[in-house]
């Protein structure tokens, strides 16, 4: 075997190698930050945790039960607001997104989707805060409603069009109107995909944090009244991570293992989604 | 419209509307959905006026002198952003020194080269990077990382390069490097979930001849594979820059924030999106909140124009036309 063909064979061997570890490591990062997660929060877990409600600075015990209702209410007027606009959307682009307005609100969505979440913060600041002359957790759910919209219009549009075009055909061939034929046949078909959309929608707002700093604001008090500033889990680990006391550190891990809990059960919930309905075809 | 009497007469809702789409609840249906879809379009025009508006009083007061000037005197009311300008530019750049070996790595290592049982999870697990919050990676990073860096990483680096500037003065934790680092893990999801699809969307005949004309498995990756959709990998690499350029908690909790512009890696430094998280609260002055959508709206205006990019460079493949590819 020539110098020459040893060494091409030695440099494939060495980047597939490379490219495998480089892998490996991407994959460790993850291991690494959830086991952290559990090490140093798991043991900070128990009923009060979940029960009780912060407890002054210096003192221990204590709970997150504002942040995790917080949580809740704040990612459901999210919800509540972002879901329709967003399928809406997603079926609009799916039906009638060939011409030029589909194009733009196509490519709308995609540049919203990069945009940075602090600016649709201070974006939601004026127009709700400023005009209200408070922070609440309604103007915290429209910031994260803004940040869900573009994508769930993306991944519901690609859902939809997943659907076989001999099932549109068959629905019109039968009389069916061009309405009812989208939403009877068409979006209740692709319903698996648009609500795995949902789901990963909601798990992606629900651990935002810069949108809410100046719109939700947080709260130490347990509130569920959506015209006051609230608490959410990502705005409380963002105190406690950034506070000097150890005690706060330890609920800052806590919390942070809760939410990631939450962010994960809703990802795998939308995977599965996903698999029981096109599990075969894919 | 009115011809067609025989179908008339047959049915009692002519049909012929339907096929033509001018039936009422057609009509009614792609309304409603029209106006949901312009909602978009509508946030976005909103966001930029509404950013431009609050900015305007900074725009007038500073002018250009904004972008390059490095005094930030709230008290003083004189405010120049090139410190957090430069920030944002340079742990963006410096995360993608080091996510893009790595997510490239991934994504062909999970096209062209791991067994096909592991391609799913490796992938699904990669992905969930881009699953774990922000706010979560700052907290991570600051009693993880910063230590890690400290004790492992800053020392042998030190002894081998520290005669540059690059890694002069003392290493508190909080700095640009542990910044970059964060943001480098934080956008490999992104670059490398996008990335795979465009070398997924390589056809099989590319690789088969270069490995037909006696290229290694390597060369036929590097060689055919990679060139062929490079206008797509250039395009999530560019994506990956958009995230890193707003991404806000992490870098926030670990870059340091101090308005000063540095070579040192191991200095702490600022970015815009800090900036406004930091100081949003505190701004007392009309200027001051002014100065600051003015930062927001740099930074907007910066990340519409590196997504425009990626994402035209990104649709130019996906289409399937290898013209988008040898345009590049």
């Amino acid at each position: 075997m020539s110098v020459r063909r040893l060494r091409r064979r030695l440099v494939s061997g060495t980047m597939t190698t490379l490219v495998g570890v480089l892998s490996f490591v991407a994959v460790l990062a993850l291991l690494l930050i959830l086991g952290h997660l559990v090490a140093k929060g798991a043991s900070s877990l128990d009923w009060s945790f979940f029960t009780k409600n912060p407890v002054p600075a210096g003192e221990s015990g204590g709970g997150v039960a504002n942040a995790i209702v917080g949580t809740a209410i704040i990612v459901g007027l999210a919800a509540l607001i972002g879901l329709p606009i967003g399928i809406g959307t997603g079926l609009y682009l799916a039906e009638y997104g060939s011409g030029r307005l589909g194009w733009t609100v196509r490519f709308v969505a995609d540049v919203l989707n990069g945009t940075p979440s602090i600016v649709i913060g201070i974006f939601a600041w004026t127009w709700l805060v400023k005009p209200m002359g408070h922070f609440s957790a309604l103007a915290g759910g429209v910031a994260l409603a803004a940040l869900m919209v573009p994508m769930l219009a993306r991944t519901t549009e690609e859902m939809v069009r997943l659907v076989p075009h001999s099932l549109r055909e068959a629905a019109l061939a039968l009389g069916y109107a061009r309405w009812r034929t989208s939403l009877r046949i068409v979006a209740r078909t692709a319903l698996a995909g648009i609500l795995t959309g949902c789901l990963v929608g909601i798990a992606r707002v629900a651990g935002e944090t810069a949108p809410l700093l100046f719109t939700a604001l947080g709260n130490l008090n347990f509130s569920t009244h959506v015209l006051e500033p609230m608490q959410t889990l990502s705005l409380q680990i963002y105190v406690y991570a950034t506070g000097p006391f150890d005690e706060w550190h330890r609920m800052a891990w806590a919390a942070a293992l809760v939410l990631m809990g939450l962010v994960l059960i809703l990802a795998l919930a939308a995977r599965w989604a996903l698999r029981s309905r096109y599990g075969a075809a894919r | 419209m009115a011809t067609l009497p025989m179908e008339q007469a047959a049915a009692p809702e002519p049909r012929w509307q339907v096929l033509r789409g001018t039936n009422v609840g057609d009509r009614v249906y792609r309304g409603v959905l029209t106006a949901q879809a312009l909602s978009l379009p509508l946030l976005l025009l909103a966001l930029v006026s509404e950013l431009a508006l609050n900015a305007w009083p900074a725009i007038r007061r500073f002018g250009v002198h904004f972008v390059w000037t490095s005094v930030w005197d709230p008290v003083a009311g004189v405010f120049g952003a090139a410190p957090m300008i430069f920030g944002t530019i340079a742990s963006s750049l410096l995360a993608l020194l080091l996510a893009v070996p790595l997510s490239l790595g991934v994504a062909i290592y999970l096209t062209e080269f791991a067994p096909k049982w592991l391609r799913q999870p490796v992938s699904f697990l990669v992905e969930l990077l881009a699953a774990i919050p922000s706010v979560v990676y700052g907290l991570w990073g600051v009693f993880v990382l910063i230590p890690f860096l400290r004790t492992y990483v800053v020392p042998p680096l030190r002894a081998t390069l520290g005669w540059t500037p690059f890694l002069s003065g003392v290493f508190y934790g909080n700095s640009l490097l542990a910044g970059s680092v964060i943001l480098a893990i934080m956008i490999v999801p992104y670059i490398a979930a996008v990335s795979r699809e465009v070398l997924l969307a390589v056809p099989v005949s590319q690789r088969e001849a270069a490995l037909g004309m006696g290229a290694t498995r390597w060369e036929a990756v590097w060689t055919a594979v990679v060139p062929y959709g490079r206008a797509g990998l250039i395009g999530a690499v560019i994506l990956g820059l958009g995230r890193a350029l707003g991404e806000t908690m992490a870098v926030t909790m670990l870059i340091g924030n101090r308005h000063d512009i540095g070579l040192s890696v191991l200095q702490p430094a600022y970015t815009m999106a800090a900036a406004i998280a930091n100081e949003f609260s505190e701004a007392t002055t009309d200027l001051y909140l002014s100065a600051l959508f003015e930062v927001g709206l740099i930074l907007f205006v910066i990340t519409v124009a590196v997504n425009a990019l990626a994402r035209l460079m990104i649709w130019r493949v996906a289409r399937g036309t290898a013209v988008g590819s040898r345009a590049l």
